[in-house]
């Protein structure tokens, strides 16, 4: 994980822009993302549902590091984005760096 | 580094990648390609059933996508058929002419539908039901036709007939035999399957022989031998299957009816294996998937070299698979003179049990109704125990005070890899590992790691009963059903320890009981955040993060992630003004549908999240909970006011009881009816609360549900004045938020707790009655429009609507 900013870090607002543990989409160049923030930690996941049907997944319930696909309620690692047994996948995940308040995702 | 071993398996279905699943688990020593007919990765035929009943899609019922294929290292050929094995060079033809090398090969064709040989037969429209092909060719002709005929009464076509009549059509179930599925019922519990299905909609012509079908080119009807006629303009064919022998016989295999195998899954052939529905074995066809992956762990482990037992045949159980029918029946149940039985018919209730013996041993059963006894069965019948008095009162539940003393369990007698759940081939042995390894305590927990109970669900009991034996007392089987994974409490443990240790959140719950999840999962966040604000009306914070995103978002999702708007009209009735300020807006955010719902209300459909608060806020109307587990409509008929019969104003009180009960959280959806006389033109039997007016008062009624599991109402009381009637409306509801589970409906809480508990408490009791009102008053009390709360609050507004849009400069 590169933990720099980087030319590749995109500004995306400020902390108090996202509710906590309320998921917002963030569209950068085309590319939509889901955001989450919890307590500890910003996440910066490919807003699209691993499971074959799609559909968005910034509306997930967030419980610690995973959130619950809202609508098939798939079991989500934030940080790998690895969809929890029994269910299989993976959800392109972004860096995502804090500085005084100020959200940057670094797109790959 | 030596080479690995070449494996080809012929046939991509359940047989073949079950093996290969079981194989890739002992050993890596083989580099495997498979040959698939099909244009899929492999599938979950069985659940086809649900696909054409629209209750799943494609999708859900994929075992493994292509992605796992390619990660297990397996090269996957698909929509090509092998056509002919070279034995002595050992090579596969397939049929563009291409060829592959094995060094061993599994044949798994499965089997094909029996089509009957009978003029007509080649009509467009008619077909089989076999493959997602089939499926969707009746999804497309029940959109163009009508009426449509399946021939064959048993397991297979009686699902194919239900599926097509929940797709509208107009189905007619022709069977030879007098009576359905005879190869796996009696003639009692046939008849009482008939009369079930005959009121879910599908019609039967029983002991009628088709002759011919009709039709220039696509299918118009059937003749039958008795000179009758039946219009049809499709036609499923399910009278049997037969296996899929031909790439074999082309190959110099040993064939009878199926390819022969012997003990270990070999054919006539060395190296040359076969597995599944193409198979004889001992001189059995199977034709269900309990036996294949018995089979398939045999030949994973001949073919990984691990030692293993032979494989000494199946017993087969059956259950059907349409909602609202429990029927099942196992080994032999057609009783011939060597053999006694046990009958209980109950028909009041609508059950059937009998059991069958054979010098007091045990050897067949037919359950209709109450299948609750299903895997006990099926294991002594496997097993030939011996009927002994213990046994007969339990089974018969006349021994003991309260109807058969406790119940054995059958899972210590299960072998580690004797299989639990037959849809899913999962053994003994994963059920205990997920316990005993990964640690899980709930049936939830355990079907989501193994699968176990996910398909037909007619294993549960048994996969119950594993747990049980594992975990002891740590295993209480009522609890796992309410309540989520992270807990091993019961709602009304959660619910007491909340007001005993004064909880006040949802963090300080989960903490404070120790849940294995600090924050929870999407099962219990949504239940606790409901039963805080339960106890706590006026203290409570409500937790949006906790909510669905429904209720979340005030609308709701749809599949493609756009939103329904639905107004409130109290009572069912709008104005002209109201009328067009919802055309004027349909048409500038330019909404593909509008449509009348269930509940005599508008649904707007197709709104985007982003344009959802400025709908809102053009409409100026107050939300119509549409999205919510709070009081979503009372439906009205027109009552006094208008109607010649009506004694009761019933359009007055349902206006007042919708401006009463509005926005207040309840366990799950609520939806009220009111009628001005007992001809119940809005029909309250249906409803969570049904009122009807007569001449000197009200009847209330409760717990009625027209979804999925129908329930009539039941009567409560009676009444007189419309005080009494909204204030013993409140008293239940109150009691109902009070005691239900989260998520359960009306009509299962009555069922639950028993319509006498809610009489007394509601009815009877006075005192009770008015402390349970003055509890709602205080709950509706603290309401807010939360249409009106997202538009006053720019910031929410933001936050939770909008979109963040970047461009890099
Ligand atoms: C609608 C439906 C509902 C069912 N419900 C139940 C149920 O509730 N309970 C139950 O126990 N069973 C049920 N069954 C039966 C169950 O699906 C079968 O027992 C099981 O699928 C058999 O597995 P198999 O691998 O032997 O055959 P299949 O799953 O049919 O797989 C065989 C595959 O091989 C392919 N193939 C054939 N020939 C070739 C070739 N020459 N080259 C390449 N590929 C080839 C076929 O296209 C097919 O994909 C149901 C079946 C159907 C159709
Ligand atoms: S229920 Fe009675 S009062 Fe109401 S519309 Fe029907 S007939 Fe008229
Ligand atoms: S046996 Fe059908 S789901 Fe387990």
């Amino acid at each position: 994980m590169s933990n720099t900013i980087t030319e590749k870090s995109v500004y995306i607002g400020t902390t108090d822009e996202f509710l906590e543990r309320v998921g917002r989409t963030v569209v950068i160049e085309g590319q939509s993302l889901a955001i989450f923030k919890t307590a500890e930690q910003i996440y910066a996941l490919e807003d699209r549902s691993p499971h074959p049907k799609g559909g968005p997944l910034n509306e997930g319930i967030v419980s610690g590091h995973y959130v619950y696909d809202p609508l098939y309620d798939w079991k989500i690692d934030m940080r790998d984005g690895c969809v929890q047994a029994p269910d299989e996948g993976q959800v392109r995940t972004f860096p995502v760096l804090v500085e005084e308040n100020k959200i940057y995702v670094t797109m790959r | 580094m030596t080479q690995k071993q070449k494996l080809v398996v012929v046939g991509n279905g359940m047989a073949g990648m079950n093996t290969i699943e079981q194989l890739l688990k002992l050993t890596d020593q083989y580099s495997i390609t498979v040959i698939g007919a099909e244009p899929h990765p492999n599938y979950n035929r069985i659940m086809l059933s649900y696909v054409l009943e629209g209750s799943k899609t494609i999708d859900d019922i994929v075992i493994n996508d292509r992605a796992w294929y390619e990660s297990a290292g397996i090269h996957l050929i698909t929509g090509k058929r092998g056509t002919k094995i070279n034995t002595e060079q050992k090579t596969v033809q397939m049929d563009d002419g291409s060829e592959v090398d094995y060094d061993r090969l599994i044949i798994a064709t499965g089997s094909n539908p029996f089509i009957l040989p009978i003029p007509g037969s080649d009509l467009e429209g008619v077909i089989g039901f076999r493959d997602i092909e089939d499926c969707e060719t009746m999804i497309e002709a029940a959109a163009k036709y009508k009426k449509a005929a399946v021939i064959g009464g048993g397991l297979l076509g009686l699902e194919a007939a239900k599926g097509l009549v929940q797709l509208g059509m107009d189905v007619t179930v022709v069977h030879l035999p007098d009576y359905l599925m005879e190869r796996q019922l009696d003639v009692t519990a046939a008849k009482m399957l008939e009369k079930e299905l005959e009121s879910q909609g599908i019609k039967f012509a029983l002991g009628k022989q088709t002759t011919a079908l009709k039709g220039d080119t696509r299918v118009t009807g059937l003749t039958f031998t008795d000179g009758t006629e039946l219009e049809a303009e499709l036609v499923v064919m399910s009278v049997g299957i037969r296996p899929n022998t031909e790439l074999a016989s082309n190959s110099g295999i040993e064939v009878n009816r199926g390819i022969v195998v012997d003990d270990y899954m070999q054919t006539s052939v060395p190296d040359v294996f076969a597995v599944g529905e193409c198979t004889e074995h001992r001189g059995t066809c199977y034709g269900l998937v309990a036996p294949l992956f018995e089979q398939g762990a045999v030949l994973a482990k001949t073919l990984a070299g691990v030692e293993t037992k032979p494989y000494e045949g199946s017993i087969c159980s059956t259950k059907l698979k349409i909602s609202g029918v429990d029927v099942f029946s196992t080994g032999t149940f057609m009783e011939e003179k060597q053999h006694t039985t046990i009958t209980m018919h109950d028909g009041w209730k609508g059950t059937y049990k009998k059991i069958v013996m054979q010098d007091n041993v045990i050897v067949g059963a037919v359950l209709f109704g109450d299948i609750d006894d299903s895997s006990r069965l099926e294991r002594f019948v496997k097993k030939g125990e011996l009927m002994t008095e213990e046994l007969y009162a339990e089974l018969t539940g006349t021994g003991g005070c309260c109807g058969g003393g406790a119940k054995v369990n059958v899972a210590a007698e299960l072998t580690d890899d004797d299989i639990v759940c037959g849809c899913n081939g999962v053994t003994k042995k994963m059920i205990v590992d997920a316990v005993t390894i990964d640690g899980l305590t709930t049936l939830d927990q355990v079907k989501m790691k193994t699968g176990a109970s996910r398909s037909c669900g007619g294993c549960k009991p048994l996969v119950e009963q594993v747990m049980q034996l594992v975990l002891g007392n740590g295993f209480d089987a009522e609890v796992k059903e309410g309540i989520c994974g992270c807990t091993t409490m019961s709602r009304d443990e959660v619910v007491e320890a909340i007001k005993q240790q004064n909880l006040h959140t949802v963090a300080e719950v989960t903490k404070a009981l120790g849940w294995s999840q600090p924050e929870g999962c999407s099962k219990c966040r949504p239940a606790l955040n409901y039963y805080l604000g339960m106890l706590w009306p006026t203290t409570y914070q409500d937790e949006p993060a906790s909510r669905f995103v429904n209720e979340r978002m005030n609308a709701n999702i749809q599949k493609d992630g756009t939103y329904t708007v639905v107004p409130r009209m109290y009572g069912g009735m709008t104005t002209p003004q109201d009328l067009k300020k919802i055309a004027d807006v349909s048409i500038k955010y330019n909404l593909p549908l509008v449509k009348m719902t269930g509940g005599q209300r508008i649904g707007m459909m197709g709104v985007k999240k982003e344009d959802l608060p400025k709908v809102w806020e053009e409409l100026n109307m107050p939300s119509g909970y549409a999205y919510a587990k709070s009081l979503r409509t009372v439906k009205t008929c027109v009552g006094s006011a208008y109607c010649r019969f009506g004694t009761q104003d019933s359009l007055h009180i349902g206006e007042l009881i919708e401006r009463k009960f509005e926005r207040v959280d309840f366990p799950a959806k609520v939806k009220f009816a009111v009628n001005g006389c007992p001809r119940n033109c809005a029909e309250s039997c249906t409803k969570d609360i049904g009122i009807v007016g007569n001449d000197g008062g009200w009847e209330i009624y409760v717990g009625g549900n027209g979804g999925i599991k129908a329930r009539l109402a039941d009567l409560l009381c009676k009444v007189k004045t419309d005080e009494e009637l909204i204030e013993i409306s409140a008293a239940v509801l109150q009691f109902y938020r009070e005691t239900a589970k989260y998520l359960e409906r009306t009509s299962d809480w009555v069922e639950r707790v028993g319509l006498d508990l809610i009489q007394r408490n509601t009815v009877a009791d006075v005192e009770q009655r008015k402390q349970l009102a003055k509890r709602m008053d205080i709950a509706l009390s603290r309401t807010e429009d939360p249409w009106q709360k997202v538009l006053k609050d720019p910031k929410l507004k933001e936050t939770l609507f909008e979109k963040v849009v970047v461009t890099k400069s």
